[in-house]
């Protein structure tokens, strides 16, 4: 009888405990740091936006109860978010406020929604579409955007390619010169946000050569835009000869660019190699490991370990945190899925110290632990992936998750 | 005599279904082995060393119909590739699969086999006779 009650009272326990989703894994960050979790198993979050009285809206690339936006408010101002509010019937990555609008995106249209003065939705739902009808061919299809200081809005349109072959993904098909792609793709596109229903023509192709650009954040500091691209895939697989295993791994580079009007990043024709700091020539294009190409595309700030999967940046410009961070860089890594069999790579944010819009220093991890496993050798395994960056009035960070749609709050406390 | 005969003839359907069975177990075996081979050069980078694929782009192949099901279905993706929009489960898959119909049939008998009885998946093997007749239908 004194069992059975006891395992009663464990099962109780145990009830509570799952009852409770929060901090399933422990986040390691730098010494004064600490996370807390503000919102939890939303499912897909991709990108995230804190409004300038502390709401946060999370982009989702599922339907939640129907709804691919979610806010989140602390409306009796107890440091909780209890107040939720649903909208927006369509699925994608992109979201951002600019100058009185939420800025949401599906995979082919920029939408916006006027806020009033208390910081509310007019009309949830009927947006404004500020563009429609970009590429989207699924693959690399996300629309990531970000802003600048006179009133133009950026967005990826990534390659809907591994690396522009005649037959995407296909071993053995050659690359195109020149890459048909680069047209209406592969590169950032400036709007206006004085207009609204806008196509690809009423844009300009502000920079190309970019297979993915999923991170971007305008710098503030140095009035540039500045963007996170995915790598090529396969150079092991389809070049046995040139690449093994572990190299096929580590290559090529993630990238951390600089951008500015007209250039270009290379892409399909090169990857950078962050071992030989070269732009090297693709196999597809005639490469053999060695030679370097694409002369007049520009090099990266910074080449992180290949497949790693940079999916959000935030050039951080709060006064929260210790004075070194400001104006750096803080970039999630959603973690890898092609270093097979190698363990996986990523799942965390990292951290550029920047001044004067250029690197001072190496990057280094910051934020770690949220695949909840050392080393990841199952992808599937993994508990949560960071995709989405946000940093609130206060100087705090947001990092949202797609795999259990989880969102944490990072804070300083000195 | 007769009798004798037909226990006989019995004995020797009962050896030779055996054998027949033995065989097939063995030839199993070695087309999981050889399957596994091709598995981890040609498939395991986007489907997994577990079979579970990679959330948004690459479908996982245990659990679903795709591979337990249809075998000639299973037989086309590997010969022609796939880049029609795909859900499994309630999931888009978005990445396409690039035709791999440069492998030898007996390399594609063996490593649906090896799909079809790995990760969970329990179903039938995949003959050498049937990619060959896929194959011819392109």
């Amino acid at each position: 009888m004194q069992k059975i009650s006891s395992v009663i009272a464990m099962l109780l326990v145990l009830n509570i405990v799952a009852a409770q989703p929060k901090q399933q894994v422990p986040i390691q960050l730098p010494k004064g740091f600490t996370s807390n979790i503000v919102a939890n198993d939303l499912g897909r979050v991709r990108h995230i936006a804190v409004n300038s009285n502390g709401d946060l809206y999370m982009k989702l690339d599922r339907l939640v109860n129907g709804k691919g936006i979610y806010r989140l408010r602390d409306k009796n101002k107890d440091g909780i978010m209890e107040d939720t509010l649903a909208f927006g019937n369509y699925t994608g990555t992109g979201i951002a406020i600019n100058k009185g609008y939420l800025y949401a995106t599906s995979d082919q249209t920029i939408y916006r929604y006027k806020l009033d003065a208390n910081q509310n939705i007019i009309n949830p739902d009927q947006p404004e579409i500020v563009v429609d009808g970009l590429l989207n061919k699924r693959q690399h299809a996300s629309k990531s955007i970000t802003f600048d200081k006179v009133g133009n809005l950026y967005v990826n349109i990534g390659a809907p390619s591994n690396v522009c072959q005649e037959q995407d993904r296909q071993k053995g098909s050659p690359g195109l010169t020149p890459c048909p792609i680069l047209e209406n793709a592969g590169g950032i596109w400036q709007f206006s946000t004085t207009k609204t229903n806008q196509t690809l023509n009423d844009g300009i192709r502000y920079a190309t050569g970019m297979r993915n650009a999923l991170g971007i954040d305008w710098n503030n500091e140095v009035n540039d835009l500045y963007v996170t691209i995915h790598g090529r895939d396969m150079l092991y697989q389809y070049f046995p000869e040139m690449y093994d295993q572990k190299r096929g791994a580590e290559m090529p580079s993630e990238t951390f660019y600089r951008v500015k009007k007209g250039d270009d990043c290379g892409w399909p024709y090169i990857h950078w190699d962050h071992f030989q700091n070269k732009k090297i020539l693709n196999p597809e294009y005639g490469g053999d490991g060695k030679k370097e190409g694409a002369p007049n595309a520009i090099d990266p700030l910074v080449g992180f370990p290949g497949h790693m999967a940079p999916n959000a940046l935030l050039i951080y410009s709060g006064n929260q945190f210790p004075e070194r961070y400001k104006n750096g860089a803080f970039i999630a890594f959603h973690g890898s899925w092609n270093r097979t069999p190698e363990p996986q790579e990523g799942f965390y944010v990292v951290f550029v110290p920047m001044k004067n819009g250029v690197p001072t220093g190496k990057w280094e991890v910051f934020a770690d632990g949220f695949s909840g496993m050392s080393p990841v050798t199952n992808l599937s395994a993994a508990k949560h992936r960071p995709t989405g960056l946000a940093q609130g009035e206060d100087g705090s960070i947001y990092v949202s998750d797609d795999k259990a749609g989880y969102v944490w709050k990072i804070s300083y406390n000195k | 005599m007769s009798i004798k005969i037909s226990i006989l003839g019995l004995g020797l359907i009962l050896i030779s279904t055996c054998s027949m069975a033995q065989t097939s177990a063995q030839g199993k075996s070695k087309q999981m082995l050889n399957g596994k081979k091709v598995y981890d050069i040609y498939c395991q980078a986007c489907h997994q060393a577990d079979g579970n694929g990679v959330p948004r782009l690459n479908p996982p192949l245990a659990g679903t119909v795709y591979v337990t099901g249809s075998k000639t279905r299973m037989i086309d993706i590997v010969l022609k590739g796939l880049s029609d929009p795909l859900e499994i489960n309630g999931e888009e898959y978005n990445n396409p699969m690039a035709a791999h119909d440069f492998l030898t049939d007996q390399q594609i008998a063996d490593v649906l086999t090896y799909i079809r009885n790995s990760f969970g998946n329990k179903a039938g093997v995949v003959t050498v006779a049937e990619v060959k007749k896929q194959r011819a239908k392109k």
